[in-house]
């Protein structure tokens, strides 16, 4: 079974995001494999583990560092590892499931995973974009997959606890909320190894979409309010809080 | 082309969701300002659809779109978007609208923007991106665009009336879909209810491992409390998914809802932004639960617990 996995390299948004313009300043942040994309990575190597075949993860290569990010799914059961060299920071969800789906479709794949979202969707995600390129049915919010034959079950959540189980007849594209079991843990050393020794296939951008849309400004909130905030050591900090709840009941 | 604007309702056992008012609302309001309709956009079966305050309320009605089936849903969508020409179609973003905003944008090659909490009169979109950490404002080219809307972006009850639904034929053939519902899954029973709770301990991120959960257990058990938490921990498995607050999880209002190491990412914020008192605890300044929260702390999260329980 050919089972391929698009992830997507993002801004960190565990630092500020500085803004250069009427957008996010990509040339002074830190990417990160996007979350979700941890969760589809696993998804598809407990496919592969239950049926066989091969597990290709691909994204666009934004900022010349998504080797890092292939290596350690490579190290967590992927193997193959693709970059698209996009090389543009700012490219949106549809100029990069354009790209993807371009490179997707010599894959030949049987069952394409994506993460549900990520944090920088704002043209949408790329599943749903993969999906409408490549002619296949999407499901997103999706907790757990199982393949028999040529037909997948997936189970997609709703919200709190309800959810819906669907049979699919393959290809498709998933979009995972999270894998059937917590993502593995790969060693660092294994990805090191790795590292030395793999080989990224790189494919050059095809095709052409835009997300229509034209940035007019970016810039943190302006809060209606900001939290009362308690200053001092941990301590104190502990000590007010205490107080505080005491002083409404709460302790 | 019309300057009408479609709102893709969703509902479930026959109860339409909040956000459906929301964009209807919404969409009444962008209306008149445009001079075009409202249009409530009804896809099910046998739904009582003369719940909106909508111009127009259009109902399309056959047995296999019974359920959420993204694909049959889509399809229907698809057809009749491309019919009628719309000049907005809004979506929520929630775990049916995420399946067919982009999906449609793609297929009818329009604008669709995403995380969507303030669409203006010249359809100036303000979307909530980065978890929450930045408000962008983007315009669509073209003569249509898609918004996939944030739940608790506008107020429901201009979006309650009592429209009388109109019932259009099925405007594409449903009889070879690949994606065919099996079962309705319900919520796992067994565990505490947190959405009965006074008390909750909420733990995000920042608790770093599934051994550290026992901390916020500690804590909970002096406060009274019961533990839940934010998505990550829970796709983690440090916990179980019924303890799980926000737009994926359960919409809780306690009297006390103290956050540990929780950003305040929107999905969040859906789901407890009507508690009582917040107070949250995180070691970055600048996260966005401390625009929410009523009290506030930078400080590692550790350090805070095992002072409180001392103090306790």
């Amino acid at each position: 079974m050919n089972i391929v996995v698009a992830i997507k390299h993002i801004p960190s948004i565990a630092d500020d995001l500085p803004v250069k313009g009427n957008n996010v300043d990509f040339d002074s942040v830190d990417f990160v494999l996007n979350e979700f994309d941890e969760q589809s990575i696993e998804q598809a190597v407990l496919v592969k583990e239950s049926v066989g075949g091969t597990v290709t993860v691909i994204g666009v290569d934004l900022i010349g560092e998504l080797d890092n990010v292939l290596h350690l799914a490579l190290a967590k059961g992927a193997d193959k590892a693709v970059k698209i060299t996009g090389d543009d920071p700012s490219a949106d969800s549809h100029t990069q499931a354009k790209w993807l789906s371009e490179a997707i479709k010599g894959l030949s794949p049987d069952i394409v995973f994506a993460g549900v979202q990520a944090s920088n969707d704002l043209d949408g995600q790329i599943g749903p974009l993969l999906a409408a390129h490549l002619d296949m049915p999407y499901i997103g919010g999706v907790s757990s997959v199982g393949v028999s034959g040529d037909t997948a079950t997936v189970s997609k959540e709703f919200a709190g606890g309800v959810g819906a189980k669907y049979a699919v007849t393959l290809p498709m594209v998933v979009g995972v909320q999270a894998a059937s079991k917590p993502p593995r843990y790969a060693p660092i050393s294994k990805v090191r190894q790795i590292a030395q020794t793999a080989t990224v296939e790189k494919v050059a951008p095809s095709g052409d979409a835009s997300s229509g849309l034209t940035f007019k400004k970016m810039a943190p909130p302006v809060a209606a309010g900001h939290a009362e905030m308690i200053e001092g050591s941990s301590k104190e900090v502990a000590a007010k809080i205490v107080e505080l709840l005491k002083s409404k009941g709460l302790a | 082309m019309s300057n009408d604007i479609f709102v893709i309702t969703e509902h479930m056992d026959g109860k339409f969701s909040d956000v459906s008012f929301e964009l209807v609302g919404k969409a009444k309001e962008l209306a008149s300002a445009w001079g075009g309709q409202a249009v409530a956009v009804v896809v099910g079966s046998r739904v009582a659809a003369n719940v909106f305050a909508s111009n127009l309320t259009l109902q399309i009605d056959d047995a296999a779109l019974s359920q959420f089936n993204p694909e049959a849903h889509g399809k229907v969508i698809e057809a009749l978007v491309k019919e009628k020409s719309p000049r907005l179609v809004m979506f929520g973003w929630t775990a049916t609208g995420m399946d067919l905003a982009a999906w449609l944008s793609a297929r009818l090659g329009v604008a669709c923007a995403a995380y969507v909490k303030n669409i203006g009169a010249d359809l100036t979109m303000t979307c909530q991106a980065y978890g929450g950490k930045m408000i962008a404002e983007v315009a669509p080219e073209g003569d249509m665009a898609i918004a996939a809307c944030l739940a608790g972006s506008f107020p429901a009850e201009a979006g309650q009336g009592s429209t009388a639904a109109i019932t259009i034929s099925l405007p594409i053939d449903l009889s070879s879909l690949k994606v065919k519902f099996v079962e309705a899954i319900k919520p796992a029973g067994g565990d505490v209810d947190i959405t009965a709770q006074a008390k909750l301990v909420s733990i995000g991120r920042g608790i770093g491992s599934k051994d550290n959960v026992e901390l916020a257990e500690e804590l909970a058990q002096k406060l009274g409390a019961v533990v839940s938490s934010s998505r990550p921990v829970v796709d983690a498995g440090w916990l179980p998914r019924t303890r799980q607050v926000g737009k994926s999880g359960l919409k809780v209002k306690p009297k006390l809802y103290l956050m540990l190491g929780i950003s305040g990412a929107p999905e969040h914020l859906e789901g407890m932004k009507s508690a009582e008192l917040i107070i949250a605890v995180n070691t970055d300044k600048k996260a966005p639960i401390f625009n929410v929260a009523h009290y506030g702390a930078t400080a590692d999260l550790f350090e805070v617990a095992e002072a409180m329980l001392e103090l306790l």
